[in-house]
């Protein structure tokens, strides 16, 4: 049975008390904008991190692998999920990623 | 009004301490998320896409000035200074932290609120005709009834843990605006011999399976009301599959059980019940009864017949027949073209709060159309009012017309969407601004995924987002209706791509406009009278060539 090959990964989450999107940097931060997150190549390696960040349950809610692709500034999203997920809703300039300009 | 008493505020101020020491011991970590998530769903707390959402119950659509200046404060205070009303007669919150959410809640339940049971497998926020109370067409004020249901379903111990969410709607009047086809159980209430009672409708809903409620008891005297709709829940309680989470509403338990069975089950479960059921409802009912005693009514002169043109415009769509002849019912469009459905700014909640109190007896109302009301207004103040909602920006002429859309949060906001609905809306009314005076009475409805809590089946034009491998695509339902007269839109074909689905149904209202007879004929009337096949070839063009070729 052949199974898909492992594509590029990064560990999401929402924080426990404010509930934003966050991400698992390589230096094991949570950090708010997915092109700081570390993006996982390696299946066994990223069940790992997932693993250890599912395990913060006092810092972080709901964490998962999101499908991500190489851009010119770090990881972008795949799936249109994602990237609203990312960069906030686009029916007001309220995501985060208005916030930090 | 229905005001709080000792019980209610001692009720309340409890459950809201048990909640805030539940938030304490999950944030210092002696209760999982596993085991929280269940307790914050039952206080309306969801995790969104970007952060906590927390949904707050406005009972049967009722409140009063000083309760919507309490919701612009948490607005502003918690959130980031708007709310969105949906279509079930609640106000979300998008932004809360979960360590505020104790502080908005204790503030609520200053003013008899709450969030409790606006989640979760129990029996929901009773919702009813936005204009009970009011309407000229109405046969009794249905709030005392949803007042009575809310009073036993709240925190109710056999109904906490409901194979599935449990929805009742109430209506008064025979024109039915409160979609209680569409709920697990719809009372629409009659008289018989000076007598007022209901037909129960049982197992409508949409979602992914919709279907049309049917008629469980043609008349139900009032004072079985408790005792008969316990039975009903009861019988789902035990019933319902709890195995299948798509198979867990009661449609699909009256659907595979066959509505023969589930009377004769209910009519058992209700001959068992009845005698349990003393009086003190009766008499619970009455006290509430009084507390909903119309308004002292103040006399009005009318309006001179010629009027600007613009405050004109505004009356034709946004003022409907009040019982008393002086007086108007106001249905404030939060619709501007352009903005977000539903969506009002702690400013305009305070305006609306203002207005209430000033021109309308102190009293609102939310519509499940996502519009707010002022129920009672003297038809000499009409004009008083349109310059002030004017100059706040909610003086758009545009109450049932094709911008005044029904939109669900969609993936701007929601964990479960497959698309966004928000700006499809935004892009539809903006489209079609300059046209909807002439197209007239359209319903579009818009949902982000199928659970449909946007209501797209029953659309005049109904609208599906969905994700197509990767991409937002969206599917287009045509007849749908969500009055007595309730239909289930049907599929026109194929989807459309995000860039496609506002010109899809512009082609679609430029149809009708060359179809109907006269401007009379509504949308909805077209498309009975033609069917679908016009409508169609407007909306797939190419198509139609290729076959002509
Ligand atoms: C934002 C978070 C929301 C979530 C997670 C959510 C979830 C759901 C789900 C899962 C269903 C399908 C239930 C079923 O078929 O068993 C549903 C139905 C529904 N929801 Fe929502 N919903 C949300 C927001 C809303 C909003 C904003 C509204 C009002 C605008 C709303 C009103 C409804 C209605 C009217 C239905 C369909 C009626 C029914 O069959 O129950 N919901 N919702
Ligand atoms: S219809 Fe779907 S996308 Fe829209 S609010 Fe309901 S669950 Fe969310």
């Amino acid at each position: 049975m052949s199974r898909r090959p492992f594509t590029p990964k990064v560990v999401t989450a929402n924080l426990l008390v404010e509930g934003d999107v966050v991400y698992l940097s390589a230096d094991d931060r949570w950090v708010p904008a997915l092109r700081d997150a570390e993006i996982q190549e390696d299946e066994a390696i990223a069940e790992a991190r997932l693993l250890d960040a599912s395990s913060q349950s006092d810092t972080v809610v709901g964490v998962y692998l999101a499908e991500v692709k190489h851009g010119p500034d770090g990881p972008e999203p795949v799936h249109f999920r994602e990237a609203f997920r990312a960069s906030g809703p686009t029916n007001y300039p309220h995501g985060k990623a208005h916030e930090a300009q | 009004m229905y005001q709080y008493d000792d019980f209610d505020r001692a009720f309340l101020a409890e459950r809201n301490a048990q909640f805030r020491a539940q938030v304490e011991r999950r944030l210092d970590g002696s209760l999982t998320e596993d085991e929280f998530k269940p307790l914050r769903l039952m206080n309306g707390v969801y995790l969104q896409l970007h952060a906590y959402m927390l949904r707050v119950a406005i009972p049967y659509g009722t409140l009063s000035a000083d309760q919507m200046r309490v919701l612009a404060e948490l607005a502003e205070r918690w959130d980031k200074g708007y709310g969105h009303f949906t279509t079930r007669q609640n106000i979300q919150y998008n932004w809360p932290k979960l360590r505020d959410i104790p502080d908005m809640l204790d503030r609520l339940g200053d003013v008899g609120m709450h969030a409790i049971q606006t989640s979760g497998n129990t029996i929901r926020n009773v919702t009813a005709d936005h204009f009970a109370g009011a309407a000229a067409d109405e046969i009794v004020d249905p709030r005392p009834y949803a007042e009575l249901l809310r009073q036993w379903s709240t925190d109710h111990p056999e109904f906490q843990f409901l194979p599935r969410k449990f929805k009742i709607a109430v209506t008064g009047s025979p024109n039915d605006r409160a979609v209680t086809k569409a709920h697990d159980i719809g009372l629409v209430a009659k008289e018989r011999d000076g007598e007022i009672g209901f037909e129960v409708l049982v197992g409508g809903g949409l979602g992914r399976t919709p279907m049309v409620g049917k008629t469980l008891r043609e008349f139900l005297p009032v004072a079985d009301l408790l005792p008969y709709c316990e039975a009903i829940v009861g019988v789902y309680n035990r019933l319902g599959r709890r195995d299948n989470k798509y198979k867990a509403r009661i449609k699909i338990t009256v659907h595979e059980t066959g509505i023969e069975e589930i009377r004769n089950l209910v009519e058992a479960r209700f001959a068992e019940l009845r005698p349990l059921f003393d009086g003190s409802d009766m008499n619970a009912l009455r006290r509430i009864e009084a507390q909903f005693a119309p308004p002292a009514f103040r006399t009005s002169s009318q309006l001179p017949e010629r009027l600007d043109p613009a405050l004109q415009a505004w009356i034709d769509t946004s003022v409907t027949a009040h019982k008393r002849a002086d007086h108007a019912i106001v249905t404030i469009s939060v619709k501007a073209h352009g903005a977000t459905p539903g969506d009002a700014s702690a400013e305009q909640m305070r305006l609306m709060a203002d207005l209430a109190e000033r021109y309308a007896y102190g009293e609102l109302r939310i519509s499940h159309e996502q519009n707010v009301i002022l129920p009672h207004v003297r038809r000499a103040d009409l004009p008083a009012i349109y310059a002030a909602l004017n100059k706040a920006g909610l003086g758009t002429a545009n109450v049932g017309l094709a911008s005044d859309i029904i939109a669900c949060p969609g993936m701007d906001y929601c964990a479960l969407a497959t698309a966004r609905s928000i700006p499809v809306a935004q892009g539809i009314a903006t489209a079609l601004e300059a046209i909807e005076r002439d197209i007239g009475a359209l319903k579009i409805k818009i949902s982000g995924c199928i659970n449909a809590c946007g209501h797209h089946h029953v659309g005049h034009i109904g609208i599906l987002g969905l994700d197509r491998a990767g991409v937002e695509n969206y599917q287009i339902t045509l007849g749908g209706d969500g009055t007595e007269t309730m239909a289930v839109g049907e599929r026109a074909g194929p989807g459309f791509a995000y860039d496609q689905i506002v010109p899809a149904v512009e082609r679609l209202v430029r149809a009708y406009l060359d179809l109907r007879t006269d401007p009379s004929e509504t949308f909805l009337a077209a498309y009975r009278r033609l069917g679908a096949a016009p409508f169609k070839a407007a909306l797939y063009p190419d198509e139609e060539a290729a076959h002509a070729a």
